[in-house]
């Protein structure tokens, strides 16, 4: 199956249901799009990030009821700095869709999801942890892997890959 | 669900209750977990999973190396079964590259997938029930599993560390008699399942500890991120095998256990009929084994055979330029998921057309299920502590990052 080229445009992604649903509410800023590898990616803004989840798992079309993963890409030094990416997946249809969001470097904060899917819990707290990507209103924010008393966030590209010495 | 509010430090109540440490060392904490307890005489109030001992740094490491050489990393994620590991990583590879693989492989891949998922279960299985003071069972399991590390020896080299799979195949042909081997093993494999039941199932000792202990309701363990056994035991009929299926798991006849009840023994008898089901899958990839080839045609991606290096130079030069340049793989993002004997393992990785990962990201299920004990565990005694994490099945590799 050889590779083909990725589409960008929304107009030709409009039957997806997931974009579909995104597109017809207006409070949901849908950035970008992209179909690649048989798999949808939607890029929302930071703000309405929550409302675009809440409407997926909610709405009977989408029912993206399970969060798989949270996790983060850091494209320094280019900016927006990081891509956080959440994958959902919809049990009753077997669909998979990934949701994402630019963050400035110097302004690396996204509302938690954990009043929708608390699973974010322990998966926000690795993000933050290795990037230091900030969620607002997780209830424990703390370090998980790393000690509490840990300096910088390794997984970042600027940090060396045997730490500092 | 208030239960589920993670709770920040711990500190003891006003002479109520009291902060007791188990782990990290314990042995029924599976590895290195280390528990804090808020307990009031045996009950527990609250419970917080403290994880990140093992420091592997494995997901940097990965973004250092060639996309072949994270292979024998994945190995070292979830070390009881490397093998599924191997194969998630390698099909999110391939799916980047867009690649084919041939059937011999793929039939070859479900094989060893599933009596990894066998050997994994039979490692839950006795130190599961060695926590709740079922010796026998535990040795019994270890016989098992001693058979199955030396059918691995045989095909991979090692016993535990396999990095059996490459991208494109699999790294070897299996050894002559190999797979009369493997029958051998799944013929006489139920009536072993048979002995451990014999012993637990309807043990009365271990139906105590475990009936109506540790309860986590269908709408719970799915909002809590659940996967695998842990998420069928409380009755979501969900299996990535059976209803996404990869790497020719379409062709494969299997039911899916399913309990409603939500306890540990739910999850154990759903992780029991699962062993059972592995062994079928096992024995219709030995009758249906197609011929052919165990390696995708791409010269650029796949390692030649050692004996054509011998007499052509163009697979010498392809042998060197992958080993010590690695393959380049077209930009681009995928999100690849299998059925790991503990849940959904899924590899995310970010290509930026270059030789090296850009970005690697494993959704580890033990990670995820962890998440669960604090509502799995809250009012229960301290002794079903024990129970409820033996029946989740983690791997403190898996935790790790």
């Amino acid at each position: 199956m050889p590779l083909e080229p990725a589409i960008t445009d929304v107009e030709q992604l409009k039957d997806k249901p997931a974009l579909a649903k995104l597109l017809a509410s207006d409070s949901i800023v849908v950035e970008q799009v992209k179909w690649d590898r048989d798999e949808l990616s939607i890029w929302v803004s930071r703000e309405s990030l929550v409302d675009a989840v809440k409407l997926l798992r909610d709405s009977s079309e989408t029912q993206f009821t399970f969060l798989s993963d949270v996790t983060c890409t850091d494209w320094y030094p280019s900016e927006p700095r990081f891509e956080v990416s959440y994958h959902f997946l919809s049990i009753p249809r077997k669909d998979r869709v990934r949701l994402k969001v630019k963050l400035l470097g110097d302004d690396a904060q996204v509302d938690s999801l954990f009043s929708v899917f608390p699973s974010c819990n322990f998966f926000e707290r690795e993000v933050f942890d290795l990037f230091g990507v900030r969620f607002h209103g997780h209830p424990n924010l703390a370090r998980i892997m790393m000690p509490e008393d840990w300096k910088g966030h390794p997984l970042r590209k600027d940090y060396p890959v045997e730490g500092y010495r | 669900m208030a239960h589920m509010n993670p709770t920040p430090v711990l500190e003891a109540g006003q002479d109520k209750t009291m902060v007791l440490n188990m782990g990290p060392q314990h042995p029924s904490t599976h590895g290195v977990l280390r528990l804090l307890l808020e307990i009031d005489g045996e009950t527990i109030v609250r419970i917080m999973p403290d994880i990140g001992y093992l420091h592997t740094g494995i997901e940097k490491t990965c973004e250092a190396k060639f996309y072949q050489q994270v292979v024998p990393m994945t190995d070292r994620i979830d070390y009881l079964c490397p093998m599924t590991n191997n194969l998630a990583y390698v099909l999110a590879v391939e799916k980047l590259l867009g690649l084919e693989i041939p059937e011999r492989a793929q039939w070859i891949r479900v094989l060893c997938n599933e009596l990894t998922r066998i050997n994994s279960h039979l490692v839950w299985l006795g130190t599961g029930a060695m926590d709740l003071g079922a010796m026998t069972v535990f040795l019994y399991c270890f016989r098992e599993r001693e058979e199955l590390l030396k059918l691995f020896e045989a095909v991979a080299g090692q016993r535990m560390m396999t990095s059996y799979f490459r991208v494109g195949g699999v790294s070897l042909e299996p050894p002559l008699g190999w797979f009369d081997r493997v029958k051998k093993f799944a013929d006489t494999f139920p009536s072993k399942m048979d002995e451990y039941e014999g012993l637990l199932t309807q043990n009365p000792i271990f139906v105590m500890r475990t009936k109506g202990v540790a309860k986590i309701t269908k709408e719970d363990a799915l909002a809590l991120g659940a996967s695998g056994p842990t998420l069928r035991g409380s009755g979501i009929d969900f299996d990535l095998r059976r209803d996404m299926p990869y790497s020719g798991y379409d062709k494969f006849k299997f039911n899916v256990p399913v309990k409603t009840e939500g306890d540990v023994y739910a999850r154990y008898q759903c992780r029991i009929a699962e062993l059972r089901e592995s062994c079928k899958i096992v024995q219709q990839a030995l009758a249906g084994m197609p011929e052919g080839s165990i390696k995708a045609d791409a010269p650029k991606v796949v390692l030649p055979d050692r004996e054509k290096m011998k007499t052509q130079m163009e697979s010498l030069i392809y042998h060197f330029k992958i080993v010590t340049e690695g393959f380049t793989v077209p930009p681009g993002e995928v999100y690849s998921a299998i059925e790991s004997p503990r849940g959904e393992m899924g590899y995310y990785i970010v290509s930026d057309g270059t030789a090296k990962p850009y970005r690697v990201h494993m959704r580890s299920p033990s990670f995820a299920n962890l998440q669960m004990l604090p509502s799995m565990c809250t009012g229960q005694l301290l002794a079903d502590v024990v129970a409820a994490i033996g029946s989740i099945d983690i791997v403190l590799g898996d935790c790790d990052r």
